[in-house]
């Protein structure tokens, strides 16, 4: 009896990845998912931030898809080198902060480093041809396989009829009779494929498998480049603060977070040790958080800010405790903004 | 079989899971690992990572909003 080969699937937790570790399972190959946690992905800890959606636990898609599929999942924490592929893209941006192209390359590389280190066969993803504008392409498919690394050892079972033979192709470890030619955008053909299966329920990312494939978050991260001298390094807890509360940028050095809810509140208040902050103490109101170094001056105007957000907002003044970057906090007594002098520009 | 504690307090998911996942490995069939986490979604995905990978989920505690897991070390 030939040899049973064994191969990594990259598993996002949508819909194409599972599929794709499907077929080979189908095949007799021993499959195992691998998923990097870039801090962007979509699949992490929103669920610890809002309270909407509280009633519908949110699940990991990827240990749940792995779950479907019967396989082990080995999760790969990548942030760090992952701000490379970020802040430099060689072959740059979709349309948003999305480095697609470079972003399937540094994974299927990664798996690469991993099926040498596990001594795995072969690399499986769930890219179809035509489906993403950027890193799906028929002439983009060739480039990750090759700047990965991987080159004839990345297969990708449901374009694979579309694309020059592979590895475990030539060699019989897969039958090739038995890999698909899905193309473009429509989601039919994977939606047969998973009633085939019988998967019934799967999860249908609409953007990508990240934030930065989202116009408001991507746009908050430019303007925090902006607003740190074009800096680009950046730490969890910045990526982190992106998604949560309302962001107001009254000066170019400072910016507000403000709490939309209290799931939000919550979350936030783990920051009041690192962060300038203040909240409404003579009526509710969200927790702010000020980022950037903000002046005795700056920091009434974001009272005035924080007050306006408040119950007390028709008040004529509110009282909120301010406490700055060292920990001081003072009650200020402060008239909330108009709703027209919070200026449309200052929105982030 | 050891006990061994990991804590995993204020990091948000996947990280615990990925820091149980990494300890586990250094770890033996039987041992027995305490995590402690803040972020409630590791009732969820520790629990499920442990069903795919062959550990046993023993059980779940919630102290002061802290949240302490327990799981038996399976065979790899
Ligand atoms: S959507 Fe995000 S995670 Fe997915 S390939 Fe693009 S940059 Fe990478």
């Amino acid at each position: 009896m030939s040899k049973q080969r064994k191969a990594v699937a990259l598993i996002s937790g949508g819909l194409d990845s599972l599929l794709a570790a499907k077929v080979l399972l189908e095949q007799g190959v021993h499959v195992e998912g691998i998923n990097f946690y870039t801090g962007f992905c979509v699949e992490g800890h929103t669920h610890a931030i809002r309270k909407k959606g509280k009633d519908k636990v949110k699940r990991n898609n990827a240990l749940w898809s792995a779950e479907q599929l019967g396989i082990k999942l080995h999760i790969v924490d990548v942030i760090e080198e992952y701000k490379d592929v970020l802040i430099n893209p060689k072959h740059g941006y979709g349309a948003n902060m999305n480095p697609c192209l470079d972003c399937k390359g540094f994974m299927v590389r990664k798996a690469m480093e991993w099926i040498k280190e596990n001594n795995f066969d072969f690399i499986v993803t769930g890219e179809v041809i035509g489906q993403r504008p950027m890193s799906q392409r028929k002439d983009t498919m060739p480039i990750i396989a090759r700047e990965s690394g991987a080159n004839d050892l990345l297969l990708r079972p449901l374009c694979a009829k579309y694309l020059p033979e592979t590895k475990p192709e030539r060699e019989g470890w897969v039958d090739r009779e038995k890999l698909y030619d899905f193309s473009g955008r429509s989601r039919k053909p994977q939606m047969a494929l998973a009633e085939k299966f019988g998967f019934s329920e799967y999860a249908q990312p609409a953007g990508g498998c990240c934030f930065l494939t989202d116009k408001s978050y991507s746009d908050r991260l430019v303007d925090l480049w902006k607003a740190r001298d074009d800096d680009r390094n950046y730490e969890m807890d910045d990526i982190m603060l992106l998604k949560v509360g309302r962001h107001i940028r009254p000066k170019p050095h400072f910016k507000m977070i403000i709490g939309r809810e209290d799931g939000e509140n919550k979350f936030m208040s783990g920051y009041k040790k690192q962060f300038a902050h203040m909240y409404a103490t003579s009526c509710v109101g969200p927790l702010v958080l000020i980022d950037g170094p903000a002046t005795e001056e700056d920091l009434a105007l974001a009272a005035q800010i924080t007050a306006r957000f408040s119950k007390g907002r028709t008040e004529p003044s509110v009282t909120v405790e301010v406490t700055d970057a060292h920990g001081v906090s003072k009650l200020l007594n402060v008239a909330p903004l108009k709703e027209h002098e919070i200026l449309a520009e200052w929105q982030v | 079989m050891s006990v061994y504690k990991l804590d995993a307090r204020r990091l948000l998911c996947p990280m615990p899971v990925i820091r149980t996942q990494n300890k586990i490995k250094t770890l033996k069939a039987g041992d027995t690992l305490e995590v402690i986490c803040t972020d409630p979604g590791v009732l969820q995905d520790i629990p499920a990572w442990c069903r795919i990978n062959g550990h046993k989920f023993l059980s779940h505690e919630t102290v002061d909003e802290e949240i302490i897991l327990k799981i038996e070390v399976g065979e790899d």
